[in-house]
Parts: structure tokens; sequence; C-alpha cells
């Protein structure tokens, strides 16, 4: 601000410079290149790569696509896929908010441990988060729950690594949630019931929003820990995922595409449906 | 604040702690069990064999290369995007988060299309140059750099947001230029979030798997990677060397959340 104000004294001439080109915001010149060689390298990994696959998708012409799309393998695996998303997405609204709720307002031994056992399934392998739920819940179970290659299968790997997402976007709100709110309310007579369900949800509902929109996509994405866990078993467990990289072993790389493109919209769709969640809640904030 | 009874606090708490037991502790603790089921004699020396040793030693080159390609572009990309203003910012930062979004293999098929050495839109050219991408270790470094991409810029963001330019600011107009600002004053002042950022990443990348599977080829000796290797081993029947695989892979990764979480509180104070 006051660099700004030295530089160009309000009200004085642009000096030659275009009108948008404000001192603290322009580009230098080192930073003009940081930025050509930041967006050269995003597009080479990350846009390019993603736009051969809409462009391959297309390659057979819409009637193609829609065969690869709609041939009744792909329409179970897109079926099964979103189906357990829903599920495990229903179950991490409750349990992630439960979940913060506990580290954020209760106190107790162990709660430490909890907190950061809570990240493991976003740091731990996934194809050893496979291996791992194979243990417990596997042929082998020392519960005696054999879920191994069945649809629960499928659910449990999502459950395993969309656990952290509503837990830790609800945690930070739910935390710097102003206590006065709950007490007016409470001095206003509204009973504990009336506080969570009038005061204290509405406030966490962004967040949970968001986590939930974070987990759903996480889950539709799932590959590897469902490796060994579900058997892949066309029809039954075989997920949208698996059904592209069976496309692409196959060496039919449009048929892969055009299942591909299918999750690169869900993608895109979460990524600007978060844009806006985020921008309600700061806008709150 | 709402204070809850005593039975409901009671059931809040036994329902988050079983849950989390049931689906996370019990779970990943089998994999400790079953590793070392017969011992650490046996363990290490399954460790020792030459296949695991190449496969844990690519995984760590990959995934350090992978970190430190997105701690620069990270860092950079945070800057630009906190501290200056220019034609297409908001697009890029919401494009910036789409890898966390996009499924490992449409990624590793994504890397397929442009840069296999037959019909890709760049391999030929790459490999006529002598520059093999696909089946190859840049291939297997960029779908790494692509999965972990966000991980140090959404912690590093939020930080750069909040401490504002003063301080910097100060010292442009004190004389220094642009790589003495960053150097002593923007680099010290995100440190943390950058710290977290790059272990995070570590962790992601030491185990990512679809994407790898895709564009490595999976050969033994070569392009096999540890998680490859346990995919492999544990439908080749032998289960007691993926264990082994898999338990120094869990190690790893739970020793970087146990270090983040460690470093987090420190900030604050």
């Amino acid at each position: 601000m006051s660099a700004a104000t030295l530089e160009a004294p309000p009200g004085a001439p642009p000096r030659g410079r275009p009108r948008s080109r404000r001192p603290r915001t322009t580009l230098t010149t080192g930073s003009s290149i940081g930025l050509g060689i930041a967006v050269t390298w995003f597009s080479l990994l990350v846009l390019i790569p993603l736009a051969a696959i809409v462009v391959t998708a297309g390659e057979r012409g819409w009637a193609g696509y829609w065969d690869t799309v709609t041939s009744p393998q792909t329409l179970a695996a897109v079926r099964l896929t979103v189906g357990q998303a829903l599920l495990v997405t229903g179950v991490n609204v409750v349990m992630g908010t439960v979940i913060a709720w506990v580290l954020v307002r209760d106190r107790f031994w162990g709660r430490a441990v909890l907190d950061v056992v809570i990240d493991i399934p976003f740091a731990l392998p996934t194809i050893v988060a496979g291996l791992v739920l194979l243990g417990l819940y596997g042929p082998s179970s020392p519960l005696g729950l054999d879920w191994a290659y069945s649809e629960r299968a499928v659910a449990l790997a999502l459950a395993f690594v969309t656990l952290p997402f509503v837990v830790r976007t609800v945690q930070p709100v739910l935390g710097e949630l102003e206590p006065d709110a709950e007490e007016a309310a409470a001095s206003l007579g509204a009973n504990r019931r009336t506080i969570l369900r009038r005061v204290v949800l509405p406030a966490l509902v962004p967040a949970i929003a968001a986590g939930a929109v974070l987990s759903f996509a996480r889950a539709i994405a799932e590959y590897g820990s469902l490796v060994l866990l579900s058997g892949n078993r066309p029809f039954q467990t075989e997920v949208v995922s698996v059904r592209v990289l069976t496309h692409v072993e196959n060496g039919s790389t449009a048929s892969a595409a055009a299942v591909a493109s299918l999750m690169l919209g869900v993608a895109l769709v979460v990524i600007v449906g978060l844009d806006l969640v985020q921008r309600r809640v700061s806008r709150r904030g | 604040m709402v204070e809850l009874t005593t039975p409901v606090r009671w059931l809040l708490r036994l329902v988050a702690v079983g849950y989390v037991l049931l689906l996370v502790a019990w779970p990943v603790s089998t994999v400790v069990r079953e590793a070392f089921a017969d011992g650490v004699g046996p363990v290490l020396d399954l460790l020792a064999d030459p296949h695991v040793v190449h496969a844990l030693s690519l995984t760590a080159q990959v995934a350090v290369q992978a970190v430190l390609i997105n701690l620069v572009f990270g860092v950079t990309i945070s800057i630009l995007l906190v501290r200056h203003e220019f034609p297409g910012k908001r697009v890029l930062s919401a494009l910036i988060d789409l890898p966390m979004a996009v499924s490992p293999v449409v990624v590793g098929l994504a890397l397929l299309l442009i840069y296999n050495g037959r019909t890709g839109w760049f391999g030929p050219t790459l490999e006529s140059w002598g520059f093999q991408v696909i089946f190859s270790g840049p291939g297997m470094i960029m779908a790494t750099c692509f999965v972990a991409l966000p991980l140090v810029i959404r912690e590093v963001v939020p930080v750069l947001t909040e401490i504002g330019d003063e301080q910097e600011q100060a010292a442009r107009s004190l004389g220094a230029n642009t790589r003495q600002t960053f150097w002593r004053i923007t680099l010290p002042s995100i440190k943390w979030a950058v710290v977290y950022g790059v272990v995070l990443s570590l962790a992601r990348s030491l185990g990512e798997f679809g994407a790898v599977k895709i564009v490595s080829g999976n050969v033994v000796d070569r392009t096999q990677t540890a998680t490859l290797l346990v995919e492999t081993q544990y439908q080749g029947f032998q289960q007691s060397s993926a264990y082994a695989v898999s338990f120094v892979l869990a190690f790893a990764s739970v020793l970087c959340i146990v270090v983040v979480s460690i470093l987090r509180p420190k900030e604050k104070h």
C-alpha cells in the first residue's frame, strides 16, 4: 500500500502505463518469466494430457462414444461406483461431523491419537489400504466377516480412503465457532436440541457440503484400494476406474478415453462446485 | 457453548472412536501383525531381496524428484496467485485443484495419450530426440507430480494470504531486490507451510499406484515401484513379501503424518 502510493500519488497521470497495470499488482519481468514457465509446465503436465482424453474420446464420433459409454458392462460399473460413492458420502456426512464434534468439543484420553489416526487414510498408499482391509475383513478375518470380493468390500474401501475429508473440513469451522451465538440462544431460553439444530448445524453446513463433495469425488476416482479387495468382477464389483484400466490394457485407448471423459466431467463439476462453496463460505466469514 | 448430557457425550465418543478403530486403526495394525508373524529375521531377509531393494529405491528416487519439482512449482504458483494480478488468474487457481479430483487411472491414461512413443501427440518427437517418457523414469515422475500437485499450494496459499505483503513492501522500499525479499522475508514466514506441504507430498508420492501403473509398464527391476511390487507379489502368492514391503510403506506414511502433527502446533505458539 505505502510503496504503491509512493510510486504513484493518487490522481497522478499513469505516466504512459496502461491503466490496469497498477504498480502493486503488475507482474515484473522476473515474475512474468516465472508465470510463463509455471504455466507451460502445468499445461504439459495437466492441461494438454487431459485435453487429449476429450479429443481421443471423440475420435470415433458421437455414435462410437455413446456405444462405449452405454455398454452394459460400463453402465453396471457406473451404477456401482455412483451408488457406493453416494452411500459412503452419506456415511461420511454423519460420521465425519460426529468425529469432528468429538475432536473439538470433547476432552478424553487418546483424543490426540484419534486426531492423528484420521489422517492415516490420506497418507497410506492405496494398495496398502486394500491389503490391510483384507486382513480384517477378508477370508481370514478375525471378526468372522468375509466381505472380500463383494459390494460391501467396495463400500469399505471407499469409506476408508474418504474418511478424512468431512472431518478435516468441519473441524476448523467448529473450532472457530464463536460461543456467543450459542450463549445468546441459551439465555433466550432455547434448549440444547434447538441450539444444535438452529445455531450450530447451520454454521457447519457449508463445511459439511465441501467435505461431502470432496469425498464423493475421491470415491468416484478410487482405484488402488479396490485392486486387492474387490476382485474387480465384471457386473458385480467392477468400478469405473477399473473399466478404464481394462480398456487401456486391451490397447483400446479410444474406449478408455470415452469412459475416462465421464470421470473427468465429474472432476470438473466438483472443482467448480467447490469453488462456489468456498466463495460462499468466505463471503459469510 | 452447548454442553451435552453425559450419556450423549459418551455415546458420541464411543461412536467416533469405534468407527475409526474398526475402519482404520485395527486394519492398519494387521499389517504389522502379518509382516512380523515369523519374527524380525524373515522380514529383513525379504527386504534384502534384490527386486525389493530395487523397487524401494526406485520409489524413493521418483518420490524425491517429484516432490522437488512440486516444491519449486508450488511455491512459485502460490506467490504468483496471492501477490499478483494477471488475466486468467481465477481459472488457473481453480484448475490447480483439478488433480485432486481426477482419478489416478485417468491421470495415467492422459499422460499415455500425449507421451507414448508410437501414437502420442509429443511422444514420437521426444523419442526421436532420445527422450523416452512412457515406460521410463520421466513418465513416472510426471505421473507422481500430477497427483501430488495441489498439496504444497494448498498449504502455502492460505498462509501467504494471511501474513499480507506489508513486510515485503517494507523490504522493497528499503532497497531489497526480488531475490533478497524472497529469501529473507517471504520464505521464512511461509517456512512451516512449505514443510507440511513437502511432507504431505512425500507421503502421497511414495504411495502413488494407479497412475504409475499405467505409465511405468511395471517391468521388474526397471520400472517396478514398491506399490506395484506389493500388487504383483500379493497376486503371485508371495504374500509374506507383500506384507513386508507394505509394512515399510505404511511405516513411512504414518511417520510423515506423525511428523506433521508434531510440527503443526508449534506454529501457533
